[in-house]
C-alpha cells in the first residue's frame, strides 16, 4: 500500500514513556487518584439500615425491583427526573470547570486518566524509570524482559478485574454478590460484565492509553467550544524561554532545553508548541519544568496556567491579571447560576415530593355503564404508591356536588386498602350516582377522588370527571 | 511525484501529494490500530452472518450455525413461565370457583390471565371493554342472564349458551308470538312490558296486555317480570334491555323472539383459562357471590 512516493496514511502509535515526576500537582493528582479510586472501590460495602424488606446496600442500583437507593434516599422509575436532573448538573459543571480551567477534568478526575496514572505507576514499580523502561522496549524478547512484562501484566490484570469486579457491585447485594463470584454461582451476566470491563480497563490503561484521549474521546472535541481567552490552560511562556539552548551568555531564554516538560507528558507532546488538542492539561509539565528553574535559579513559571489574553499583556511587560478575574466572568457566573438553579430545583423537589403516590385513570371503555336499577357508574383505575419500608392502610373517598357512592372491586363492606411495603396497587374502583342523581343525567360532572393515610393522617387527591348518560 | 515528502507551507503538515485545481490534500495519518479496528469488525460481520440468520437464499434465509431464532424464543420464555406458574395453575384448576376470591394471590393471578383470555377470545363479541353490544351482554353491570356467581359464569363459559355443540349448553327458547297472538294483541303486550319497566305507556292497552302477559308470558319472565335465571328469561323490570326498550323493538322481540349463542368454549380453551376469564369477568364489576347478593 505504502511505497517511497505515497506517504502512509495510517500511522503506527508512537509509544510515550512518562519519566517520574513530583510537586504540589503530582501530589494533588495522587490525592484525587486515592479519594476517587476509594470512593468506586468501597462505596457498594457501605451498609445503610431500611428496614427488614428493603437492602441495606449504601448506594444501589436495583435494576431487576426498579429502585435506586442512595443512603436515605430511594428513587422509583417514575422519579427518573431526578437522575436526569444530576446528569444536566454534571454537564453543566464540566461546562463551568472547562470555561475556567480548561481541560481540568481530563488531566485530574477522568477515569482514563485516573487509571492510567495507576498503571504507569506499576510499570514504574516493576520496569523503572522512563530511561529503563525505554531501554527494555528496545530490548530483544530476553527472560528478564519476559519475566517484567508478565509481572507487570499480571498486576494490571488484577486491577483492571478489580475495577470490573467494583462495577458489578453497584448492582446486587456486594457481600452475597462476592460470595457467589468465589464459589462460581453468580449469574453469567456478572462474569460477563467483570470480563469486559477488566478487558477495557486492561487494554485502555495499559496500551491504548493516549489513544482514547486523542482518536476514542469526543469530549476533547467538544470543549474547545467551550474555552475562551481568559480560560486558563497550561501554556509555556515563550516570550520568556525563547530562544531556547544551553548556553549562559545572555544570548538565550529561560528554557535550557532539558525535555524535561516532554518527557514526562502522559500524552507525548511537547507543550512549548503552543496550545494543542492532544494537550489534558494534567500540569505535570508545570512540576518538571519548575524543578529544573530552581536548580538553575530561574523564577518558576516557564510552564503555568495561563490565559490566553494574558500572553499579550506579558509580552508587552506588564502584569497579567489577577487568577480571580479571569475565573469569575460572566461565562463563569452563568454557568454557576444555571447549575445552581438546577441543583435548587432538585432539593426542592426531594423535599416536596408526597408520600403517597396517587394516579387516577378513569375507564372510558365503556364511559359509563347502566346497573339494573337505574343508577350510574364509572370506574376508575386507581394506582396508589406506597414508597415506604412498612405496609400501609389507605382509605379512598369521594367529594363532588351529588351523593356519590364509592365501592372498590374485591372489598365488598369497606373503602381501605393495605398497600405492602415498597410496592404499588392498582385498585379498581367504582363510583355510582342514583337513578336520581344530577349526576346520573348529567352528560359530564366533576368528581375528586380522596386517599387517607389512616395512621398518619396524610392526604392527597386528585381530581377527575364522572360521565352520566346525559339527556 | 514528487520522492521527498512534500510539507503544507500554512500548516506544516505533511501531503499526501495529491492536487486538486492547486488545492493539495493534507495527510493527517489515522493511527495503525484503527485500520486492525475495522479489518476486525468485517470479519467479526463474516461471522455474525455465519453464526446467526442473515442471507436472503431463494427460499428464505440461512439459519446460521447457532440455530437462534426469535420464535423459538418466544416459545421457550412462554415454557418457562408457565413452568413458574405451575404451582398456581394446579391451584386453580383444583380451587372451589365460589372459594376463589378468599385466595387474593391466587385471585390476582386468575384475574391477569383472565385478562388476556379475554381480550383474545371474548372481546370479538362482549367488546373490548366487555360493555357489549346489542344483542351481547354488557358484562360490566349487575345484571345476569343466567347468574353472575364466579361458578355461574364459569359454567356459562364451559358449555355457552343454545349452541348445538354442548349437551350440557344452557338453554332456553322464547317462542315467536307472531306466530300464536294478533298483531294488536303483540301492541297490547308491547305496553304492558312498557309499563313493568315504568317507561311511558298507553295504560288501556297495558291492561290488556297485562291480561295477555300473564297467560303468555309470565311463566318464564315471572308475574311482575322479574324474570327468571334457571331458564334465562331476562328481568323486565329493570334498566337494562339487551335488544332496546323501544316500541319497535320490543315488537320485534315479541314477534320473533330471539336467540342469542355463545360457543362451548370448554371444547376450545383448556380448564385453567376458563376459570381464569370467569375470574376475570366476575371481577369486571357486577359478580356476586354464591348467594346471590352483590358483594359491593
Amino acid at each position: 500500500m505504502t511505497s517511497s512516493t505515497e506517504p502512509s496514511l495510517y500511522a503506527p502509535r508512537e509509544p510515550v514513556f512518562p519519566r517520574r515526576v513530583s510537586g504540589p500537582f503530582r501530589r494533588l493528582k495522587w490525592w484525587i487518584m486515592a479519594v476517587t479510586l476509594g470512593i468506586y472501590y468501597l462505596t457498594p460495602w457501605l451498609r445503610w439500615e431500611r428496614g427488614p424488606s428493603l437492602p441495606d446496600q449504601a448506594v444501589l442500583v436495583d435494576l431487576a425491583h426498579r429502585r435506586f437507593y442512595f443512603f436515605w434516599i430511594e428513587i422509583w422509575p417514575h422519579e427518573f427526573y431526578f437522575v436526569a436532573g444530576l446528569l444536566i448538573m454534571a454537564g453543566l459543571g464540566l461546562f463551568l470547570f472547562t470555561s475556567a480551567l480548561g481541560r481540568v477534568w481530563c488531566g485530574y478526575a477522568c477515569p482514563q486518566t485516573v487509571w492510567t496514572d495507576l498503571f504507569i505507576l506499576v510499570e514504574r514499580w516493576i520496569e523503572g524509570d522512563r530511561n529503563a523502561r525505554v531501554k527494555l522496549w528496545k530490548a530483544k524478547w530476553n527472560l528478564r524482559k519476559w519475566r517484567l512484562r508478565m509481572t507487570k501484566w499480571i498486576v494490571w490484570l488484577l486491577i483492571a478485574m478489580a475495577t470490573g469486579g467494583a462495577w458489578v457491585f453497584y448492582f446486587t447485594d456486594a457481600p452475597s454478590l462476592a460470595r457467589d463470584l468465589v464459589s462460581f454461582s453468580a449469574h453469567p451476566v456478572a462474569y460477563g460484565t467483570i470480563a469486559v470491563l477488566t478487558a477495557t480497563t486492561f487494554v485502555f490503561g495499559g496500551f491504548m492509553r493516549e489513544q482514547v484521549c486523542i482518536y476514542m474521546c469526543p469530549w476533547p472535541r467538544i470543549q474547545a467550544a467551550m474555552m475562551d481567552d481568559d480560560t486558563l490552560t497550561v501554556a509555556y511562556r515563550d516570550w520568556r524561554g525563547e530562544p531556547r539552548g544551553k548556553k549562559r551568555d545572555g544570548t538565550t531564554g529561560d528554557c535550557i532545553d532539558c525535555m524535561a516538560c516532554v518527557n514526562v507528558c502522559p500524552m507525548g507532546i511537547d507543550i512549548r508548541d503552543g496550545q494543542q488538542m492532544e494537550c489534558i492539561t494534567c500540569a505535570l509539565c508545570i512540576d518538571a519544568c519548575d524543578d529544573v528553574m530552581d536548580r538553575i535559579g530561574k523564577p518558576r513559571g516557564l510552564i503555568d496556567y495561563l490565559a490566553l489574553s494574558d500572553e499579550p499583556v506579558e509580552r508587552a511587560g506588564a502584569a497579567p491579571k489577577p487568577i480571580w478575574k479571569h475565573v469569575l466572568r460572566p461565562r463563569t457566573i452563568l454557568y454557576t447560576t444555571l447549575w445552581s438553579l438546577v441543583g435548587v430545583g432538585l432539593l426542592y423537589a426531594l423535599f416536596i415530593r408526597s408520600d403517597i403516590g396517587l394516579t387516577v385513570s378513569p375507564v372510558r371503555n365503556p364511559t359509563y355503564v347502566t346497573q339494573s336499577d337505574g343508577s350510574i357508574r364509572n370506574i376508575y383505575d386507581v394506582r396508589l404508591r406506597n414508597q415506604l419500608g412498612e405496609a400501609r392502610v389507605f382509605r379512598l373517598s369521594v367529594s363532588s356536588d351529588s351523593l356519590l357512592r364509592i365501592d372498590l372491586q374485591g372489598i365488598p363492606d369497606g373503602s381501605d386498602v393495605t398497600v405492602p411495603a415498597d410496592s404499588t396497587h392498582l385498585q379498581r374502583v367504582y363510583v355510582t350516582a342514583g337513578p336520581d342523581d344530577a349526576a346520573a343525567s348529567t352528560d359530564v360532572s366533576d368528581l375528586r377522588l380522596w386517599v387517607e393515610d389512616l395512621a398518619t393522617g396524610d392526604r392527597a387527591s386528585r381530581a377527575t370527571t364522572f360521565n352520566g348518560k346525559g339527556n | 511525484m514528487a520522492d521527498k515528502k512534500k510539507t503544507d507551507e500554512v500548516s506544516g503538515v505533511e501531503t499526501t501529494g495529491h492536487s486538486w485545481d492547486g488545492i493539495e490534500e493534507l495527510n493527517n495519518p489515522l493511527p495503525r490500530w484503527w485500520l486492525w479496528t475495522l479489518y476486525m469488525t468485517i470479519i467479526w460481520g463474516i461471522g455474525y452472518t455465519i453464526a446467526y440468520p442473515a442471507w436472503p437464499m431463494v427460499s428464505g434465509a440461512t439459519q446460521g450455525l447457532l440455530g437462534w431464532s426469535t420464535r423459538a424464543n418466544v416459545v421457550r420464555s412462554i415454557e418457562e413461565h408457565e413452568a413458574l406458574n405451575a404451582g398456581l395453575v394446579s391451584q386453580l384448576v383444583a380451587v372451589d370457583m365460589d372459594a376463589l376470591s378468599d385466595d387474593t394471590d391466587l385471585l390476582r393471578y386468575a384475574v391477569a390471565r383472565g385478562s388476556s383470555v379475554f381480550k383474545a377470545n371474548c372481546s370479538q363479541c362482549h367488546g373490548s371493554g366487555a360493555a357489549g353490544a346489542k344483542g351481547y351482554p354488557n358484562l360490566l353491570d349487575n345484571d345476569w342472564l343466567w347468574g353472575g356467581s364466579l361458578s355461574e359464569i364459569a359454567y356459562s363459559v364451559r358449555h355457552g349458551i343454545r349452541n348445538d355443540t354442548d349437551t350440557d349448553a344452557r338453554f332456553s327458547q322464547m317462542p315467536a308470538f307472531g306466530e300464536i297472538l294478533e298483531d294488536a294483541d303483540i301492541d297490547a303486550l308491547v305496553e304492558q312490558v312498557l309499563a313493568l319497566s315504568g317507561q311511558d305507556h298507553d295504560q288501556a292497552a297495558a291492561a290488556r296486555g297485562a291480561v295477555l302477559f300473564e297467560e303468555n308470558c309470565a311463566a318464564c319472565h315471572g308475574e311482575t317480570g322479574t324474570g327468571d335465571r334457571a331458564q334465562g328469561a331476562p328481568n323486565l323490570a329493570d334498566e337494562i334491555w339487551l335488544y332496546g326498550a323501544d316500541r319497535e323493538t320490543l315488537k320485534t322481540t315479541i314477534s320473533m323472539a330471539r336467540f342469542g349463542v355463545m360457543p362451548a368454549w370448554g371444547q376450545r380453551l383448556n380448564e385453567p383459562d376458563i376459570r381464569a376469564v370467569a375470574a376475570f369477568v366476575h371481577g369486571l364489576g357486577g359478580g356476586e357471590n354464591p348467594a346471590g347478593l352483590d358483594p359491593n
